[in-house]
């Protein structure tokens, strides 16, 4: 018997409704398509949600020397010059007017003495340039997006998930998707899709993402045909929650940073002056006593003179710094750093951290006011993605677009914090605009054939008619914990070699799971087709990891401990499937950067001699 | 290491939409530190991994997780397993059912889509046009409260009037005057949002037991900042004969 399908029609059909999605969706219906939004989770708990900082752009509010140039340089320095520097520019230029917009539909973000949006520092930025609220800017965002997107006439398929993208002459036509809530099948049927599905750092076992970071965006691309780039980068954000175990993983915004945390080892060192790296010298203070005046400056309003604490150095040198500390068998009591904000002005750090002194109160009973926080290194973002055109954010595939975390080139091996809620809105849009003006160049809707949705109907149904088998949760506990320990910071070539070899493993476990067999809200179920995607993302970095010899970013070999920018730091690597369903990867570069604009860049960071 | 049990709602609402279902014993170990959604996940990969339960962030920041825990509303994330232990009598288990004032999906899992349906009957911002606005950090600071909600429910799933009373029609509920709350408060929103506040979203259904304020788990005092000033301005709207009286002869907008 063929099971019951539901077929829906639209211009622009959004997948993910995180901040990139939700822009897109707005960006696409305001234009006259009809759009639709289809997400894993409810409207508004998306991962955006999760962010804390704030949202990066050169509105020069609080520091009159800012601007875009400045902003698109430290975006290049922070990501090792292997940023598609086009998509560098383009989000320099256009976050402050997206962040303007935000506060023109209701945001409220902090402000500033004369009434401005108000900007915070933080890492890799040279000036203050976060726009934020508080210590929750991500939930500002998406209730923002939420609300306008709710009255702009996008339809919402709340708690849904896609399985498989449908092509037709190399074009996208439609996808399809099951209800997580009754598990009930739909085929949806569009002239255009925006993959706006976030990451993958579920994939390993401390993270900062929410169950939903399992990576089938990345995989519905690949499987599609598209091509995935700068896999290798994964960004382990230096500050996560180390204790209790149960909180292992959950962010500790930079802000704290920004506002003037210290990091200390046991023995009370603050260690982070033994690790500025060459490129960064002359940009950050090289005693306690510099460090803490800028600090002084800073909290008290004045234009910055001095230079900026090492603690604000990038997210890829302070997680490694933690790393090497630990190493060194000078850790904290539960294996992490010493994060201290309490020296300072206890009212001011529950206005500026409120979230920060509510999360370590309830989760670890630790009043930040009063003693240290402990952190370590958390995954927390991928740099790398479905590669699009950096003007339209198109990918290889027609009709097929991406935004987001699940596209790659802004950031390259390293992102800065702040740069990923102004990516979402400044590309999120971009993607909206290109793909209803595509959908208007289309007239019908392409039929699906049916042995195609019957195949992945099978797939879909599969784990439900297995009468018994392993908990997929062990199998997902099992592949996180191989990822932390042979994919984590720092990698060796014997342990990536081991780590794909135990992917086949766990692909092989993963086909005789058993979750349950209800189709109704089952999340045994859910979870079982999850795991084939996490395994193809995992593959997917452990292969560029495998190939990229050098350190750089967020991806340290300890076997190439050195950068090496004569070749590694002019090539980026493009994982696709070939003829025969096989994941291959190969190496790229961007155009060479123009000279006005190689020119706003540090000379001597470039090795243009090599 | 300390073992507990959990008495877990497990059931689908029936053909007229009633929760049919009964409490299932679940006993696990804990592990230092603990929250209940890490009881539930500890349930669904040793016992049950098809036990229903909605949730995101685990950070307290999205809200998804709320739920019943022995009989109160709680963000299951944020709500440690010491502190529910010290309540709980000894050899008694720990109660886990779904939220009760909205319909069943299945298990923990409550459907709430009567929120998004509100949400939508709700104007959004009238803003400027132009870019050129200033408003300081004291204006920012009373509507950055409401901003702050994570539209977990809870205070709705234990407010009287939507759990006794059943008025999803006639009454918008706390989380959603905390919504027009802050429009109306908002330094840029230019419209009067009273009238609809009275007639569309009842708000004099509220006779502000505060319920609603001693569930919020991101502090809001709804009572007090939220509820109470929009009453009163309803009050001088439409029943304060010196302003009607002002505002006929052009003293007051």
């Amino acid at each position: 018997m063929e099971a019951e399908i539901t077929v829906h029609e639209y211009d622009v059909l959004v997948i993910g409704a995180g901040g990139a999605g939700l822009r897109a969706g707005i960006e696409a219906s305001s234009s006259g398509a009809t759009v639709a939004i289809i997400s894993k989770s409810m409207l508004g708990k998306a991962h955006t949600v999760m962010a804390e900082g704030g949202a990066a752009a050169a509105l020069a509010n609080k520091d009159e020397r800012d601007s875009w140039r400045t902003h698109f340089r430290d975006t290049m320095k922070g990501g090792k010059y292997l940023n598609d520097w086009r998509m560098a520019k383009i989000h320099a230029q256009q976050a402050p007017d997206r962040i303007r917009e935000l506060e023109q539909w209701g945001a409220v973000f902090d402000r500033t003495p004369k009434g401005l949006t108000s900007q915070r520092n933080f890492g890799g930025h040279t000036y203050p340039r976060l726009a934020h609220i508080g210590d929750a800017t991500g939930l500002e965002l998406i209730r923002t997006l939420q609300q306008k997107g709710i009255h702009t006439g996008m339809d919402v398929f709340m708690e849904f998930t896609v399985r498989k993208l449908f092509k037709k002459d190399g074009r996208v036509i439609g996808c399809f998707s099951y209800s997580r809530n009754d598990g009930s099948f739909h085929v949806f049927k569009a002239k255009s899709i925006v993959l706006a599905t976030g990451g993958a750092t579920r994939c390993w076992e401390v993270c900062s993402g929410s169950w939903e970071y399992t990576g089938e965006g990345f995989a519905l691309a690949y499987w599609a045909g598209a091509e995935m780039g700068d896999m290798e980068f994964i960004q382990f954000h230096p500050t996560g929650m180390i204790w209790p175990k149960s909180v292992k993983g959950i962010l500790v915004t930079e802000g704290v940073r920004g506002e003037g945390g210290m990091l200390r080892n046991s023995e009370g060192e603050r260690f982070m002056f033994n690790y500025v790296p060459e490129m960064y010298k002359e940009e950050f203070a090289d005693t306690e006593k510099e460090a803490l005046e800028w600090v002084d400056e800073v909290v008290s309003g004045k234009l910055a003179s001095k230079r900026r604490p090492p603690e604000l150095l990038t997210r890829d040198v302070v997680a490694k710094a933690i790393n090497s500390e630990r190493d060194a068998g000078r850790a904290s009591k539960h294996g992490g750093a010493y994060l201290d904000i309490s020296w300072r002005d206890e009212e001011e750090v529950k206005k500026k951290l409120p979230g920060m002194y509510h999360q370590f109160k309830e989760l670890a009973a630790v009043d930040i006011t009063k003693e240290p926080m402990e952190v370590g290194p958390t995954a927390h973002y991928v740099m790398g993605g479905v590669k699009v055109h950096h003007e339209t954010q198109e990918t290889r595939i027609k009709g097929l677009f991406a935004a987001g975390e699940a596209s790659t080139g802004l950031h390259g091996a390293n992102r800065l914090g702040g740069n990923s809620l102004s990516d979402l809105i400044v590309f999120g849009k971009i993607a909206g605009e290109h793909a209803a003006k595509l959908s208007k160049e289309i007239r019908e809707f392409e039929e699906i054939p049916n042995d195609e949705i019957q195949g992945v109907i099978e797939e879909t149904l599969a784990p439900l008619q297995r009468t018994g088998g392993e908990n997929p949760a062990s199998v997902v506990s099992d592949l996180r914990q191989m990822m932390q320990n042979k994919v984590g910071i720092i990698r060796t070539e014997s342990q990536l070699l081991e780590a794909l070899a135990e992917l086949d493993n766990l692909e092989q476990r993963a086909c005789n799971v058993f979750g349950g067999s209800g189709k109704s809200y089952n999340p045994g179920w859910h979870q079982s087709l999850e795991i084939k995607a996490m395994i193809d993302v995992s593959r997917m970095c452990t292969l560029a990891a495998l190939k990229r010899e050098e350190s750089r970013g967020g991806h340290t070999r300890d076997d190439f401990p050195e950068p090496d920018h004569s070749h590694w730091g002019k090539i980026n690597s493009v994982i696709f499937m070939n003829e025969d369903g096989e994941m291959e990867i190969r190496f790229e570069s961007y155009p060479p950067i123009p000279a006005d604009l190689r020119d706003l860049l540090d000379s001597e960071d470039l090795h243009e001699e090599d | 290491m300390q073992t507990v049990t959990f008495s877990v709602f497990r059931g689908e609402p029936d053909q007229d939409g009633d929760p049919f279902g009964k409490m299932v014993d679940y006993t696990i170990d804990l592990d230092e530190g603990m929250v209940v959604l890490d009881a539930i996940h500890a349930i669904q990969a040793e016992f049950a991994p098809d036990l229903a339960c909605r949730w995101n962030c685990k950070a307290g920041k999205c809200g998804s997780c709320s739920a019943e825990v022995n009989g109160k509303s709680r963000l299951m994330c944020m709500t440690r397993m010491d502190d529910i232990l010290d309540e709980t009598p000894e050899g008694e288990s720990v109660v886990i059912r779904p939220m009760q004032t909205f319909p069943l999906v299945r298990d923990l899992v409550s459907d709430t889509s009567w929120a998004y349906e509100t949400d939508r009957r709700i104007e959004p911002i009238s803003g400027p046009g132009e870019v050129d606005w200033e408003y300081y950090q004291h204006e920012a600071d009373r509507i950055q409260e409401f901003r702050s909600c994570i539209e977990c429910m809870l205070c709705v799933n234990t407010c009287h009037v939507m759990r006794e009373h059943q008025k999803f029609d006639e009454f918008a509920g706390p989380r959603f005057f905390v919504r027009l709350a802050s429009l109306e408060m908002h330094p840029l929103d230019k419209k009067s949002r009273i009238p609809e506040i009275k007639e569309d979203f009842g708000i004099d259904y509220c006779n502000i037991t505060g319920c609603c304020s001693s569930v919020c788990p991101a502090g809001i005092d709804i009572r007090h900042n939220a509820i109470i000033p929009l009453k009163e301005r309803v009050v001088t709207e439409f029943y304060d004969p010196i302003a009607i009286i002002g505002r006929k002869i052009g003293l007051r907008r």
